[in-house]
């Protein structure tokens, strides 16, 4: 099976059983994403294909024959960190750092999510497309990644630092 | 017990009181901590600036390298069986069609484990770390639900997962004791650090019961468990005779030792390495995955991977137990306390000893006429109960705060004023001085910034649907260091230091703060320090545990920094502006010592070592006996402020806004520290709304394994949280600090509580607080 993972081409054979997760942590080494549950109840293990997060764990690899994945590993490249890395480390988004890669891969989705206008659950108008990341739409939309250090104020506030354009309301003065 | 260990322990007893006595009466001199650390005067330095985490990069790429994450040649991954009934014995075994599964490379049991020593129980010896103290694989006993009776090692994580579903076992079962009910017909008092849980200072009853006011209520905290979100893990490997362990843990050196007594091999043999835990919270000791990894890869031949799956952690690691604690505080009409009542029962099994000190907290937070505070335990049949954060503080600040909010309640009186009229002078019960205590400080600075003023009576704020309260409680933790201290420093002449010692990292910012500390010790940058850490081979016996690791580092580098100081005024010699000065006249000083009172006299590293044509200096230093933990009442206090709402029609609890006002010594980071008290509180958070673990008393079964049904707090939980501290230093600490990893849990249940009572009018007194439990 042949996949993109971090922009790179990898094929591999395996176990038909093994999850995405699995593959990428025992079978290519990058173990970056993170097990916490196995179960789809931690969030530890999301990354992103095609740019939508997943939980990895949930997922069976051969599902994923020909997409594209990106993992914490390719959120920047080798030398630097990424924007929103840089936030976590200044805004002490983590303490053992295990939530992490996850936290980090689930807010890339999310801000994608935002920017296509998906509603989630403390919308007011599940219909209006423009939608302002406050507080309670922030921490909604993080609520499927578990910090048990409990970083949840350092996470939402690299978040917002980083993606402040989405924080405000786009409406025109 | 014989009657000789019975008479040898009371001697033990008694010898221990006179040392105690001694200690608390010698001069201050004397104690360590007698001469306050000079690193509490210098201001200018690193200590005190919200310094980001060294190691933060590494984590937020994805490349900490945690226990699971060390691949090995020719490695073989390992899953669990777990029993399924409480107590008996297996009577058939088959585990033929597991072991025919392709890629199947071991399956281990009873009969095929080798021969291995019991795991020496925590706290039995200095370095011992087992959760429990029961043969592991030696025999065909039973003695918890959800104990582990096979391992299978295959080729790959998904073959060793469907081979344990393949083994046929039946079991003689026997009577347990799962039922607290029962189990508390028939109690014994608990001891807890080698004394017995229970003071008795008056004639507490019977104040109580002639005092004019009075509380008397009974509260009741279910099990929880830690769930750090890395599930526990180990990589192991043998290279001969020798044990190579990757191991997920807070206590490296301990578990070298543990596992070496295990196997029956010097402690040298073996080697544990855990350069990032993905948090610990008090599970991350011995428990048997270790050990079967250990013994399966013996048998195998091959290294072995070993990581629980979720239910694994719940069914094979120990978790907080269950408490049922009786408060009842007596007063005058001016509130002061006549008599203070904590006593209780607690569930624990015969395979360990941790019965959960409710009571700690209560010896030191009251000045009172007379006391009466006992832990009784109830044995069961269940897996052992273990430390999880601020084991008694957590769940014993629930129970006293809320009492205390009660009585003030019924009497009229503002709760903050109430405890500010009992504020102590001396430890109420040991009668020692404290170190420090600036708890009513706390207060004051929290209940302003709060707007504590704002609160109205019990069930008359609402906003709609939801009504509002306000409620405040106490938290408070002991400073603890342990003995076993030391660390090795290494000095180069190109002006760089070396710290190594066998401390832990588990999200505390271990290595950040410390390294800081050492910077201004020696005057150097921070970058001119390297921290070498977690790794058994390192200096040092220092348990990641009881928020001691930081007094630890701390005593332990002052011991080594001042041998070090003086190795350098020795090769300084005559010739150096330093002549003739001993260790404590000089202080580290922009690359090098100059005199205290006299910074001209000065000598860079590099000068001193190049002129006695050194490379390098390096001592090693055991810390002190940690005497000052008998000679000072020591702790660490908080005021917790919380405003919380409850929806009227539904029940549902919402917290809107929490301020911690701490007063912990020095805050070496306050960035890390801070978030150290968030979390600790967000915990907190937990145990007061959702926590807890279901066991069900037919089968002695934990009936919710999962993080999807145990539930933790989410972000949409978390408001942001208001930290606030009062960073006097405590004089007679290392740093003049404390550690922070527990005091932010304590005092949080009982401020929710207190604030739903304040909204409701409705007192919940078993944790959790579920909506169920406000309609
Ligand atoms: S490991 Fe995938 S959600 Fe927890
Ligand atoms: S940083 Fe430890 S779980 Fe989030």
């Amino acid at each position: 099976m042949h996949f993109t993972i971090n922009g790179r081409g990898v094929d591999a054979d395996f176990d038909l059983r093994t999850s995405l997760l699995d593959l990428l942590r025992d079978h290519l080494g990058l173990t970056g994403s993170k097990k916490g549950c196995n179960q789809g109840a931690c969030g530890a293990c999301t990354v992103l294909v095609d740019g939508e997060r997943i939980n990895a764990c949930l997922a069976l690899a051969v599902q994923y024959d020909g997409r594209s994945i990106t993992t914490v590993e390719g959120l920047a490249d080798a030398t630097g960190l990424s924007p929103l890395q840089a936030a976590f480390v200044e805004h002490d988004g983590f303490q053992c750092g295990y939530c992490t890669p996850g936290q980090l891969c689930s807010a890339m989705g999310m801000i994608d999510e935002v920017r296509r206008g998906v509603p989630s659950v403390v919308a007011a108008d599940m219909a209006d497309g423009d939608i302002v990341l406050d507080h309670d739409e922030l921490r909604e939309r993080m609520s499927g990644n578990l910090c048990r250090c409990g970083a949840y104020n350092g996470i939402v506030n690299a978040i917002a630092d980083t993606f402040a354009a989405e924080t405000h309301s786009k409406e025109p003065a | 017990m014989s009657v000789i260990a019975e008479a040898a322990k009371k001697a033990q007893g008694a010898v221990q009181a006179v040392m105690k006595t001694a200690i608390a009466n010698a001069p201050d001199g004397w104690i360590p901590g007698g001469v306050p650390d000079p690193l509490i005067r210098a201001k200018h330095g690193l200590v005190g600036t919200p310094v980001s985490r060294i190691d933060g990069p590494l984590k937020v790429k994805g490349a900490a390298r945690f226990a699971a994450e060390f691949p090995l040649d020719g490695m073989v991954y390992a899953a669990l069986a777990h029993a399924t009934i409480p107590l008996g014995r297996i009577a058939t075994l088959d585990t033929s069609a597991a072991e025919a599964v392709p890629g199947v490379v071991l399956v281990m049991t009873y009969k095929n484990a080798p021969k291995m020593a019991p795991p020496p129980l925590f706290m039995s010896n200095p370095k011992a770390v087992s959760g429990d103290n029961l043969p592991i694989f030696q025999d065909a006993d039973i003695h918890w639900n959800g104990q582990p009776y096979a391992v299978a090692l295959a080729e790959t994580q998904e073959a060793a997962d469907h081979a344990t579903t393949l083994i046929e076992v039946t079991y003689d079962e026997l009577p347990a004791r799962t039922r607290f009910a029962e189990a508390k017909t028939n109690t014994y008092p608990g001891t807890f650090q080698g004394e017995p849980l229970l003071v008795e200072i008056g004639d507490a009853e019977a104040a109580l019961a002639a005092a004019p006011h009075k509380v008397d209520v009974t509260y009741t905290t279910p099990r929880h468990n830690h769930n750090p979100i890395e599930l526990h893990a180990a990589t192991v490997r043998w290279n001969g005779d020798d044990l190579i362990v990757h191991d997920a843990t807070q206590a490296v050196t301990h578990t070298a030792w543990s596992l070496a007594q295990i196997f029956g091999l010097k402690e040298e043999q073996v080697h544990v390495t855990s350069p990032y835990v993905g948090g610990g919270f008090g599970s991350k000791t011995l428990w048997q995955h270790q050990t079967l990894a250990a013994a399966a890869s013996k048998v195998s031949g091959r290294p072995v991977r070993i990581v629980l799956s979720r239910e694994g952690v719940f069914r094979g690691v120990g978790g907080r137990t269950l408490t049922e604690q009786r408060v009842a505080i007596g007063a005058q009409a001016d509130g002061a306390f006549d008599a203070i009542v904590h006593t209780g029962t607690i569930g624990m099994t015969s395979h360990n000893n941790l019965p959960e000190p409710f009571i700690v907290a209560t010896k030191t937070a009251y000045a009172a006429k007379t006391f009466h505070l006992d832990v009784e335990v109830a044995e069961m049949d269940m897996v052992a109960n273990t430390f999880m954060r601020a084991p008694g503080e957590a769940v014993g600040t629930f129970a006293l705060e809320c009492a205390v909010d009660e009585l003030a309640h019924d009497m009229g009186i503002d709760p903050i004023a109430l405890r500010e009229r009992n504020e102590p002078e001396q430890d109420p019960t040991a009668g020692t001085p404290f170190s420090s205590r600036n708890i009513v400080a706390a207060y004051r600075a929290g209940a302003e910034r709060f707007g504590w003023d704002k609160r109205q009576a019990p069930g008359t704020r609402r906003e709609g649907e939801w009504l509002i309260g306000m409620g405040c409680a106490t938290g408070t933790y002991p400073y603890y260091r342990m003995p076993g201290g030391a660390a090795r420093l290494t000095l180069t002449r190109d002006a760089r230091v070396t710290v190594a010692i066998a401390a832990h990292e588990m999200g505390m910012g271990t290595s950040t703060a410390h390294s800081a500390v050492v910077a201004d010790r020696f005057g150097l940058p921070l970058d001119a320090v390297t921290f070498d850490y977690a790794d058994s081979k390192l200096p040092g016996v220092v348990l990641a545990g009881g928020s001691q690791q930081t007094a630890s580092i701390g005593a332990a580098v002052i011991a080594a920094h001042r041998a070090l100081v003086t190795e350098l005024l020795k090769l300084a010699g005559n010739d150096s502006p330093l002549a003739g000065l001993k260790a404590d006249e000089v202080a580290g000083y922009d690359g090098g010592l100059c005199k205290l009172d006299e910074p001209g006299r000065y000598e860079s590293y590099a000068s001193i070592l190049g002129r006695a044509n050194r490379d390098e200096v390096t001592v090693e230093a055991e810390a002190p006996p940690p005497l000052e933990t008998q000679h000072w009442s020591m702790h660490s206090y908080s005021a917790i402020f919380v405003e919380a709402a409850v929806n009227a029609i539904t029940g549902e609890t919402r917290i809107r806004r929490v301020l911690g006002s701490f007063d912990c010594g020095t805050i070496l980071n306050p960035k890390t520290a801070s978030s150290q008290f968030r979390g600790g509180m967000i915990m907190g958070l937990g145990m007061a709304l959702m926590e807890e673990a279901q066991f069900d008393e037919r089968s002695g079964r934990i009936v919710n394994p999962s993080l999807a049904e145990y539930h933790v707090p989410v972000h949409m939980d978390v408001p942001a949280i208001d930290i606030i501290w009062t960073d006097i230093p405590d004089p007679h600490a290392p740093m003049g600090a404390h550690g922070v990893g527990e005091i932010g849990i304590t005092g949080v249940a009982a401020a929710i509580a207190n604030a739903v009572f304040n909204a409701t009018g409705k007192r919940v007194r078993d944790l959790p607080i579920t909506l169920d439990k406000l309609l």
